[in-house]
């Protein structure tokens, strides 16, 4: 049953990251592009995570961490960028 | 024991695939840019949350253990999807501002976002006299 739940799953998130990807072309401003890019690390780290269960492996979380510390970053440096005008004052 | 583990892991999972294509859906569905940020914190918190506790679970089920190394990831996402979040409305709200769409506040301060009143000059310790 886990098999299919797994499978589930990982269409879903898949599917989450092509509506992110049809966003982030489509998006009005560049913030609703940063957003959508934030989305999709959120939906990356979840297709890792269940990539790591469906292979059986433990190697998979130092991938989660890097991506989840990188997408925080560079969003926030993004945002940074688009109020102030420069990333670091 | 191993049977209810294997509903267990699949209802978390069929909900975790389930809200994050919610989160996904609502990006792309709803109409307003401040309404647009509503959406992908859930995907964020509970899809990513209930996948990750799945991944912990099935440690249990495969005879590693439980790992606790993924409690890592969800303490760092759930700390800094806040701040993502609150930094990308103050993008939201600067550039509504220029479009002259947000009401007053009816005292003689702008809202605090825009509240960019320029520094005094740098306060300087009094001078002693030798």
């Amino acid at each position: 049953m886990i098999t299919y739940a797994l499978a589930f799953a990982l269409v879903c998130f898949g599917l989450g990251l092509i509506l992110n990807l049809w966003r982030l072309i489509l998006g009005p401003t560049v913030a609703d592009r940063v957003l959508a890019l934030d989305t999709m690390v959120v939906n990356v780290i979840a297709i890792i995570v269940l990539y790591g269960i469906q292979t059986g492996l433990g190697i998979n979380f130092e991938a989660a961490m890097l991506f989840a510390m990188t997408g925080f970053v560079g969003t926030v440096a993004f945002c940074k960028f688009l109020l102030r005008g420069s990333v670091i004052e | 024991m191993t049977f209810a583990l294997d509903i267990i892991l699949s209802i978390l999972l069929v909900v975790g695939g389930l809200f994050g294509l919610t989160g996904s859906y609502g990006l792309i569905r709803l109409k307003d840019r401040m309404q647009r940020l509503h959406a992908p914190t859930k995907a964020s918190t509970v899809g990513l949350g209930t996948a990750l506790l799945a991944s912990m679970f099935h440690g249990l089920m495969i005879g590693t253990g439980f790992s606790w190394q993924e409690i890592l990831v969800m303490v760092f996402i759930f700390v800094t999807a806040p701040i993502t979040a609150n930094y990308l409305s103050k993008v939201h709200l600067q550039s509504r501002h220029f479009d002259g769409q947000i009401p007053k506040t009816g005292v003689s301060r702008d809202w605090s976002t825009f509240d960019d009143a320029p520094e005094g000059p740098e306060p300087q310790l009094p001078q002693r006299d030798s």
